[in-house]
C-alpha cells in the first residue's frame, strides 16, 4: 500500500525552483551561495488599476471618444498628463488624476495601471544557484538536514537554533523566553498560551520550532513576523522522536525555518533546514514509499497521536479496532517498547 | 427482461476520491447488470503523485485480486474491449479529487440571475471568491482588481432574461474582459456565459479570446420567473473535468477510456438521483459525506436540485467548518464528556490527514458528530433550493420523502449499520415514511458515470437490490408534548405475525422486519400526528414495507430534532437511541 511521507532527514539534498509570478529580471548568478532572505530575482507589477471612462465623460460615443485619445497602450503617464483631448473652439481635455501606465485604451475607455512597485523573489532556502531561468528566476540546491513539519505559519528566516526543551513533551511557558534567546531560532515543545507567541514577537526570535500548537492560537501565529513551524500536530503532543532526536543533534548550528502552509495538492511543507557540510551530493529525498516492515513511522491519530514508531508486520485482511471499524492494519513497536496495532491510515513514514 | 437483449458488456467504472480511488466491476449475470466486485486504494491525485494513475492502477490491480479476472496488461494498459476473456468491454469514470475551483459569479439582481448563478456553482466543486452584481457599489477598477488578485479558475456570468437587459450585462462583460485581458495568458480562467441569449455572439467576440476557454449556455433565467440550470450544469460538469485535465495528470487516459465522458462525481450522482425521482410520488434525496465536499442531490418529479458543498468536506477544510457553525453545535451530537478543544484539535489533526481513520470510540464519536453537523448543514442548505411547490409537513422541515441514499466512508465505515442510520436520521431529520439505503459500495456516481455509455445498467443493477436498505422510517410531525401517545403502530409480517407499538413523542422505536420479508404497516396517528397522509390520516389498507437491515423505524423524536438542556441527559437519550438501533 502506497505510504505518505514526511521526510526527517539527517542528510539529504533538495533542489527546488523559485519563480516570479510574472517576468522580470534575476539578480543572482549561477554557484552563487545564498541566504532564504536573498532577493534571487524582482519585477515590476502595478498593484492597482484606474479605469477612466472617457465617453462618458465627454458624452459621445465610444468610437467618437477613441478618436480623441492622446495615449495609447503600453505609454506611461504623468499626472494631470491629457488622456484625450476633444476637437472644436475649445477643446475639452481629460487629465491623468495619478501617475501610470495604460494597459488598455479603446472602447472610449483608458484603464491605467497604478501604485507600481518592485515584487522581489526571495531565495526562500538557503544553498547555491544551480540554474539560471531567464526573466522568471532560479533553481536552488540546498544540502544538510530536512524536517517537515505539519503547520506553518508562512514566513521565513534563519537563525541559531537553541533549545528550550529538554524532553520532547515539555511545554513553553514565556518565562523561559528572555533577552539571551533574542535573534535565534527556539526549539520547543508544545505551545499553548497566546503570551507565548508575543514574548517571542518582543525579543524577538527569528524563528518558533513547535511539537505541537493549540489550534485557538493558529490566528495570533498567522500574524506573528517570525516562522513558526508545528512538527507533530494540534493539541498537547509530544514531539515525535525522530525529529527531536535530529533537531537535538544540531542545535547552536544555523537554521532555517522556511514555514510554508501545508499544502496536499502541490506538496508544499512547512520545512526546517539545517545546512551541513557533505563530501558529494547526499540523495535526495524519495517522496513515493510503500509500507513494509522496519519502517520508521509517525501515528497521526490517537492512540499515541504523533507518536515515532518501527513497522513490525502488515497485517492480513481487515483487523477490528476498538472503535469498531474494520480497516487494513500494522503492528507497531513504539519508542517505549509497547506494540500496538494501528490502522495502516493512520502511518506516515518518516525518511 | 430477456437476455438476449443485452449485449453482454462488462462495465469497468472508476470513481476518484480525495482519499480513495475505487475500481467498480459490473457484468452480466443470469441475463442481468449485476455489481460483482469493488477494488480500492489511497488515491494519488495530490502532491507527490499529482497523476491518478497510480491509485486507479492500484485499484484496479485489487479489484483483479478479488476477482480473478485479468483486467489490465502487463504494461498497466486497460484490456478493453474483451479479449480471450480478458478486460472489460466499456469503461466509465467519474472525479471528486482536488482542491474546490475558484469561482467568480456575476449576474445583475441578486435574487434572480445573481442567485442562479450561485446555484449553478453549488452544483459542483466550487468556492465562490467574489461575487459581481448590478447592486455592487464598488467602481469598476476595483472590481477589476479584485479578479486580478484572486486569480480565478472560472467566471460564470448569468443577467438578463431572453430578450430584457443588455447594457448592465455588457458592463459586467467590460469587467470582466479587462481583468481577463490583464491576466497572463497561462492562467486566464474558464468562463461560462449563461445570460440573456441576445448577447452570446457579443459575448463570444469579446471574452473567447481572453479566456482559456468560452461557453455558452442557454440562460439560467430565460423569463423571470423560470430557472433552468440543467443545460449550464452539464456545460460545467465538462469544464469541471477539464480544469482537472490541467491540474492533474493520468486523467487524459482516463478520459480517453471512457470516451471522453469523464464527469464529475456530484454530476454523476446528480444524474442518477434525477433519474431515480421520474417515478418517485415524493422525493429521492442522495448524500454523500466525503472528504472533499459533502454532496446533496435531491429529485422531485425528475427535477434536480444539487448542492456540493466543499467547505463542508470532511477532509482539509474541516477547521473552516466552525465559520458556518459551533464548537456547542457538533457537541450536541456527542455521547460523551468531551471538552470542546477537544473537538477543535480533532478538526485540525484531521485536516492533516484527511484519510486517517478513528481507532479509537472517542474518536470515532467525534467523527461522527461531526459528520452529523456537516451533513446536517448541508441538507439544510440545499433544502433552500427545493423546488417551490414540494410540499412540507411544517415551515423549516425537509419535505417528505421516498427514499434517501447515504454513502460516504463515514457511514459505510461505521461499525454498525444501526450508527449509520442514526447518523443519516439525525442529520437529515426526514419527514414522514421514507426508506432509506446505504450505498455501502459507493455505487451511485459508478452508475451515473456508466449511464452515459449503457442507460440499462444502473436500472438493472439497483433492481438487483445493489445497496443495502437499511430500514423503512416513519418519522410523524405532531405538535405534542414529551411522552404524549403519538402513533399506534402495528406491523404485519408477510407470515402473519403481528407486533404492536405505542410511540410516544420523543421515542424512537425499532420493528425488526429482516430482509427478505415483507408486511404491512398499519399506522393510527395520534393528536393529529402527521405521517406524509395529512394530520391524523393514513392508508387504512396499511403501508407495504419490506423487510430491511434494522426493519421499520419509528422515530417521533420530534422534528426539528431538539436535545435536552442538561448535557448528562442529552448524553444519556443518544446512548438510548443508539441502543435502540443495535448500538
Amino acid at each position: 500500500m502506497l505510504a505518505p511521507v514526511t521526510h526527517i532527514l539527517p542528510l539529504t539534498t533538495l533542489r527546488r525552483e523559485r519563480l516570479l509570478p510574472v517576468p522580470g529580471r534575476v539578480v543572482v548568478r549561477l554557484d552563487q551561495k545564498v541566504n532564504p532572505v536573498d532577493v534571487i530575482a524582482e519585477a515590476v507589477m502595478g498593484t492597482e488599476h484606474v479605469l477612466y471612462d472617457v465617453a462618458r465623460a465627454f458624452g459621445v460615443r465610444p468610437e467618437a471618444a477613441d478618436k480623441m485619445m492622446r495615449v495609447s497602450n503600453n505609454e506611461t503617464v504623468q499626472r494631470g498628463q491629457v488622456i484625450a483631448q476633444s476637437a472644436g473652439l475649445i477643446p475639452r481635455t481629460f487629465r491623468a488624476d495619478r501617475d501610470g501606465r495604460v494597459v488598455a485604451a479603446g472602447g472610449g475607455q483608458v484603464l491605467l495601471e497604478v501604485g507600481g512597485g518592485t515584487v522581489e523573489l526571495y531565495a526562500g532556502l538557503p544553498g547555491v544557484v544551480t540554474r539560471i531561468i531567464p526573466e522568471r528566476g532560479a533553481e536552488i540546491t540546498f544540502i544538510g538536514a530536512l524536517l517537515q513539519g505539519v503547520w506553518g505559519n508562512g514566513r521565513v528566516d534563519t537563525g541559531l537554533m537553541l533549545p528550550l526543551l529538554s524532553q520532547p513533551d515539555e511545554v513553553l511557558k514565556p518565562g523561559r523566553l528572555d533577552v539571551s534567546l533574542r535573534g535565534s531560532v527556539l526549539l520547543a515543545g508544545h505551545c499553548g498560551e497566546a503570551a507565548v507567541l508575543q514574548a517571542a514577537a518582543e525579543l524577538p526570535v527569528r524563528g518558533l520550532i513547535l511539537a505541537s500548537m493549540s489550534p485557538a492560537l493558529i490566528p495570533l501565529a498567522l500574524q506573528m513576523r517570525y516562522p513558526i513551524v508545528v512538527m507533530d500536530g494540534f493539541g498537547r503532543q509530544a514531539m515525535n522522536a525522530v525529529a527531536f532526536k535530529l533537531l537535538a543533534t544540531n542545535v547552536k548550528r544555523e537554521t532555517t525555518l522556511c514555514a510554508e502552509p501545508y499544502d496536499r495538492h502541490t506538496g508544499t511543507r512547512p520545512e526546517i533546514l539545517i545546512p551541513l557540510p557533505a563530501g558529494q551530493s547526499p540523495a535526495p529525498p524519495r517522496d513515493i514509499e510503500a509500507f513494509a516492515p522496519n519502517q520508521r513511522v509517525r501515528l497521526c491519530r490517537a492512540p499515541h497521536l504523533g507518536e515515532a514508531a518501527t513497522l513490525l508486520t502488515l497485517l492480513p485482511g481487515l483487523t477490528t479496532m476498538p472503535s469498531g471499524i474494520r480497516v487494513p492494519a500494522a503492528e507497531v513497536k513504539l519508542e517505549s517498547g509497547e506494540q500496538i496495532v494501528v490502522p495502516l491510515a493512520n502511518l506516515e513514514i518518516l525518511g | 427482461m430477456p437476455a438476449s437483449l443485452i449485449d453482454a458488456d462488462s462495465l469497468l467504472a472508476i470513481d476518484i476520491g480525495t482519499v480513495t480511488t475505487r475500481a467498480v466491476l459490473f457484468d452480466v449475470v443470469e441475463g442481468h447488470y449485476r455489481f460483482v466486485a469493488i477494488g480500492q486504494a489511497p488515491s494519488t491525485a495530490a502532491a507527490p503523485f499529482r497523476d491518478v494513475s497510480e491509485g486507479v492502477r492500484q485499484a484496479i490491480e485489487n479489484l483483479q485480486a478479488i476477482t480473478g479476472r485479468t483486467l489490465l496488461t502487463n504494461d498497466h494498459k486497460l484490456i478493453m474491449p474483451v479479449q480471450n476473456g480478458l478486460g472489460v468491454d466499456t469503461f466509465a469514470a467519474s472525479l471528486s479529487a482536488g482542491p474546490p475551483i475558484k469561482t467568480v459569479v456575476a449576474g445583475l439582481l441578486a435574487d434572480v440571475s445573481l442567485e442562479s448563478v450561485k446555484r449553478l456553482a453549488r452544483s459542483t466543486y466550487a468556492r465562490v471568491v467574489e461575487t459581481l452584481g448590478m447592486n455592487d457599489q464598488r467602481k469598476p477598477e476595483e472590481q477589476i482588481d479584485s479578479i486580478l488578485r484572486l486569480r480565478p479558475d472560472l467566471i460564470l456570468i448569468a443577467g438578463g432574461t431572453d430578450g430584457g437587459a443588455t447594457r448592465s450585462v455588457q458592463k459586467l462583460i467590460e469587467v470582466i474582459g479587462l481583468a481577463c485581458y490583464l491576466l497572463p495568458a497561462e492562467i486566464r480562467p474558464v468562463i461560462l456565459y449563461a445570460g440573456n441569449n441576445a448577447l452570446a455572439a457579443e459575448v463570444k467576440s469579446a471574452l473567447e479570446p481572453l479566456s482559456s476557454a468560452l461557453y455558452i449556455s442557454p440562460n439560467l433565467r430565460p423569463t423571470l420567473e423560470t430557472e433552468d440550470l440543467q443545460p449550464a450544469q452539464r456545460i460545467l460538469a465538462e469544464h469541471y473535468t477539464q480544469t482537472r485535465r490541467r491540474q492533474m495528470s493520468g486523467l487524459d487516459e482516463l478520459n480517453a477510456w471512457a470516451g471522453g465522458m469523464l464527469v464529475p462525481t456530484a454530476y454523476a450522482t446528480g444524474r442518477m438521483i434525477r433519474f431515480l425521482s421520474q417515478d418517485s410520488q415524493n422525493g429521492i434525496l442522495g448524500v454523500d459525506i466525503g472528504a472533499s465536499a459533502v454532496s446533496v442531490a435531491a429529485g422531485f418529479g425528475g427535477e434536480l436540485t444539487m448542492g456540493v458543498y466543499p467547505q463542508l468536506g470532511l477532509g482539509e477544510s474541516l477547521p473552516g467548518l466552525l465559520r458556518y457553525t459551533s464548537l456547542d453545535d457538533i457537541l450536541r451530537w456527542i455521547p460523551l464528556d468531551l471538552p470542546a478543544d477537544v473537538v477543535q484539535q480533532y478538526l485540525y489533526q484531521k485536516a492533516l490527514y484527511p484519510g486517517s481513520v478513528p481507532a479509537l470510540p472517542e474518536d470515532l464519536a467525534i467523527e461522527q458528530g461531526v459528520a452529523r453537523q456537516a451533513l446536517h448543514l448541508a441538507v439544510q442548505a440545499a433544502a433552500r433550493d427545493f423546488p417551490a411547490g414540494v410540499k412540507r409537513l411544517g415551515a423549516g422541515l425537509l419535505p417528505p420523502l421516498d427514499l434517501i441514499l447515504g454513502g460516504g466512508g463515514i457511514l459505510t465505515q461505521a461499525p454498525t449499520r444501526g450508527q449509520s442510520l442514526l447518523m443519516l436520521l439525525d442529520a437529515i431529520q426526514p419527514t414522514g415514511c421514507v426508506t432509506v439505503f446505504l450505498d455501502q459500495n459507493g455505487l451511485l456516481p459508478a452508475l451515473g458515470a456508466a449511464a452515459s455509455r449503457n442507460p440499462l445498467l444502473p436500472v438493472q443493477v439497483i433492481e438487483s437490490g445493489a445497496f443495502l436498505r437499511l430500514a423503512t422510517v416513519v418519522a410523524p410531525v405532531v405538535s405534542a408534548r414529551l411522552g404524549t401517545p403519538v402513533l399506534d403502530v402495528r406491523l404485519v409480517d408477510q407470515s402473519g405475525n403481528e407486533t404492536r407499538l405505542n410511540v410516544k413523542q420523543g421515542a424512537l422505536e425499532m420493528l425488526p422486519l429482516t430482509p427478505g420479508h415483507s408486511g404491512r404497516l398499519f399506522v393510527r396517528p395520534l393528536h393529529h400526528a402527521d405521517i406524509g397522509f395529512g394530520p391524523g390520516r393514513a392508508p387504512a389498507q396499511g403501508i407495504p414495507v419490506s423487510g430491511a437491515v434494522l426493519g421499520v423505524v419509528i422515530d417521533a423524536r420530534g422534528r426539528p430534532l431538539r436535545f435536552p438542556a442538561d448535557h448528562v441527559r442529552r448524553r444519556e437519550i443518544i446512548k438510548k437511541w443508539l441502543w435502540t438501533l443495535g448500538g
